[in-house]
């Protein structure tokens, strides 16, 4: 039977057995959507940006392990997607994003609402393409959803032209494909396992380097299995954080330049550090030089662009996180770390992560989120927000973290939470941003409104872009040059003083919340935190944002400055560095 | 790993598409390795495109390249060709303007010790053709610039190469 373009991209959806579909309609993909008319097996969810259109199904894919689905029209529409795109791929989430195209006899004449969308998507995802003839689309969309969700996951773009939209043509969509250039590995090389195992037979203090990619293997009760049997020590990056419950007797902490005392000296001094799907980001390893200096290095990942690129490995493992840790699981055996973990409790109990003495201290904040949410997904924005939610937050098998590490885009944190509550209705969702990224995605409380998503919402308001003015407190001299968002005409442009005669902060959140239809509660007191975030997670119908008035100058602590090694922590600033 | 760097020579297999040679391109700039010379051409298949290229880089910074087209969707196959024995040539126009009767008479010597071909000529311009190896070239342009300096117009066509059957010609 001949279809049009737009019915086969409907048809494609199906097969791919695609069930929400993230879009924002317009000229160029008007075609796409009035196929999608009242079908009744994808549920189509109307964001209010393109922006939060992608973060939210970034969000619905990292907490449901399916390909998130975007579909936007062409210009403007698609650069709206960029940020997104590239947050999603830097933390290897798999996303296919539909772009419309102006008619190909167009392309090139500067049309309307034309961009060169894959020139400038193409270094910021996995694939990109364009269709140009309408018998190719049903193999570019396979190829598309295969590309995305197999090796290491990312983001593949199609664009498609609004003339191959309308042409008529077959109506068959393949079942399987074969691209000569994309082979991902799934074999493991036994010979490299065995080679790993000799060298950690002999080793005294061993440590695991968890990341990112163990939790997108879902190899999380592999991994915890294979801790248990060799009583090793786990370390995570932020991504990785998760992997193991966080109260795991052998999980140590974060490392990085606000990780954990005990987990950064701990790779300061191991002797062998088995890392799992980390690429060693310069936030994680501080001065390269003097990174695990004393260890042999065994380096699990799926791309072999990771290894031996940051820093350089004596055993590479090319391999998925699951198929590698179950080939260690046949063959590991108990060690004797008797005498390391006692080091490691040692330095966890001497140096445990400060949590501050300020009635409104964030650590109170995130461990009532703790003690209230027992089982959640999680999302935080970027910024001091997501570093005291990764220091203090308890992670298990029922709790997950979603995070925007590598590419660190503010504005993440609300539209992720919409898109993992609309891919897990039952579970509860709780969004921590700080009060500059929550006015990067404000209007996406409209989505949640209107699609009765009962999220929660904590934003710790401190008035200030927080971990730029940090920074500046700590490294340059307290000049807190454009970080306050107190700041109002009238204001001293060189101030670093925050007192109680600084302007009233603007938007005020809770009556913003209110006139969106949601729920908004202040808090301004410790004794309140509990009692808001209990009333949010009673609620059933529509989101809640509480903004937990914080102290201006609370710092992220412990930290490593820039440039020192891990081992050299900072854990109390005092005005001097 | 060397941290010297040296010359190196890659030979790629891509899909014959629009936007292949800007994603190849593209990877190099993003990473901020740059391209000595670039040359493609289809192959005895139609949807496939050779890509040879050269460029300058320590061992670490090879590696990274390799593994990136590697991972590329688009590129079919990477073949190092740095060490390998293999056939390699470049095309070369050269124009000498403003020539003297001795220039010319020099000029004819040149081509004929260096296998060069005179493809045009007028009464003071001169055009060679070359097709040599990259260094031979390279050596070609050093000589005629000791003495035409300012008076040379230099198209050069970027390396070709194949693998060897038997003897190599790097």
């Amino acid at each position: 039977m001949k279809i049009s373009g737009a019915e086969l991209f409907v048809k494609a959806l199906k097969e791919e057995q695609v069930d929400t579909l993230f879009a924002y309609p317009g000229g160029q993909a008007i075609d796409l959507f009035n196929a999608l008319y009242g079908e009744k097996d994808i549920e189509v969810i109307l964001p209010r940006h393109e922006q939060g259109l992608v973060h939210a199904a970034d969000g619905y894919a990292r907490s449901t392990g399916k390909v998130g689905v975007c579909l936007v029209t062409s210009g403007p529409g698609a650069t709206n997607l960029v940020t997104g795109i590239a947050t999603a791929n830097y933390d290897s989430v798999p996303l296919v994003c539909f772009t419309g195209q102006v008619p190909t006899n167009l392309i090139g004449n500067d049309a309307f609402q034309e961009v060169d969308t894959i020139g400038i998507m193409r270094s910021v995802c996995k694939y990109a393409v364009t269709v140009r003839k309408r018998e190719d689309l049903a193999e570019i969309i396979k190829k598309a959803f295969y590309v995305a969700k197999t090796g290491k996951p990312g983001v593949v773009v199609v664009d498609i032209p609004k003339d191959i939209q309308l042409a008529m043509g077959e109506d068959t969509y393949p079942d399987e494909i074969n691209i000569r250039g994309y082979k991902p590995n799934t074999h493991v090389h036994t010979g490299q396992i065995k080679r790993a195992l000799t060298v950690l037979k002999n080793a005294k203090k061993p440590v695991f380097l968890i990341g990112g990619g163990v939790n997108i293997a879902h190899a999380n009760k592999e991994l915890t299995k294979l801790v248990e049997l060799t009583g090793i020590p786990v370390i995570t990056t932020i991504m990785g954080k998760g992997a193991i419950d966080t109260k795991h007797k052998l999980y140590v902490g974060n490392i990085g330049i606000h990780g954990s005392y005990a987990a950064n000296h701990a790779i300061s001094e191991c002797d062998v550090l088995f890392s799992i799907g980390t690429r060693f980001n310069d936030r994680i390893t501080g001065k390269i030089e003097t990174f695990a200096q004393n260890a042999k290095i065994i380096h699990v990942d799926i791309d072999t662009a990771a290894i031996s690129r940051n820093i350089v490995v004596d055993i590479p493992i090319v391999a998925d996180a699951k198929n590698a840790i179950n080939e260690l699981l046949e063959r590991a055996k108990p060690l004797d770390l008797e005498k390391w973990v006692e080091q490691i409790n040692e330095w966890k109990n001497k140096y445990p992560i400060n949590i501050g003495d300020s009635d409104m201290a964030p650590a109170k904040i995130i461990q009532s989120i703790n003690k209230i949410f027992k089982e959640a997904i999680i999302t935080t924005d970027v910024g001091q927000n997501q570093l005291w939610t990764t220091q203090f937050l308890d992670l298990n098998s029922n709790k997950k973290l979603l995070t925007s590490g590598g590419l660190g885009t503010m504005g993440y944190g609300l539209p992720a939470a919409i898109g993992a509550k609309i891919g897990n209705p039952k579970k509860d969702v709780v969004a921590i941003a700080g009060d500059g990224g929550m006015q990067m995605n404000i209007q996406e409380m409209a989505t949640a409104v209107v699609n009765e998503l009962p999220i929660t919402i904590c934003v710790l308001n401190n008035g200030y872009l927080g971990n730029v003015r940090q920074w500046q407190e700590m490294f340059y001299k307290k000049r807190y040059s454009s970080t306050c968002l107190r700041y109002r005409k009238g204001c001293e442009t060189a101030c670093n003083n925050p007192n109680k005669k600084c302007p009233e902060f603007t938007p005020d959140f809770v009556k913003l919340a209110e006139s969106y239809g949601a729920k908004g509660i202040r808090v301004t007191k410790s004794e309140d935190i509990e009692k808001a975030l209990k009333e949010a997670k009673k609620e059933k119908k529509v989101p809640t944002l509480i903004e937990f008035i914080i102290d201006r100058e609370t710092n992220v602590l412990p930290m490593v400055r820039p440039g020192k090694a891990l081992s050299e922590m900072t854990l109390e600033y005092k005005g001097e560095m | 790993m060397d941290t010297k760097k040296k010359k190196r020579w890659i030979c790629l297999f891509v899909e014959n598409e629009i936007g292949v040679l800007a994603r190849v391109s593209g990877l190099f700039s993003s990473k901020s390795y740059n391209i000595d010379t670039i040359t493609v051409g289809t192959t005895e298949d139609t949807t496939v495109s050779r890509m040879t290229i050269s460029f300058t880089s320590d061992d670490k910074t090879f590696e990274q390249i390799k593994k990136q087209f590697n991972r590329s969707v688009e590129v079919i196959k990477v073949v190092d060709y740095t060490d390998i024995p293999i056939h390699m040539k470049e095309i070369i126009f050269i124009r000498i303007n403003h020539c003297s009767e001795k220039d010319k008479k020099e000029l004819f010597r040149i081509a004929e010790i260096f296998d060069i071909s005179i493809v045009d000529y007028n009464y003071s311009s001169i055009l060679f053709e070359c097709t040599q190896t990259e260094d031979r070239n390279d050596a070609l342009i050093k000589l005629l610039q000791e003495k035409f300096l300012n008076r040379i117009e230099i198209t050069r066509g970027g390396v070709v190469a194949t693998e060897a059957i038997g003897i190599s010609n790097r």
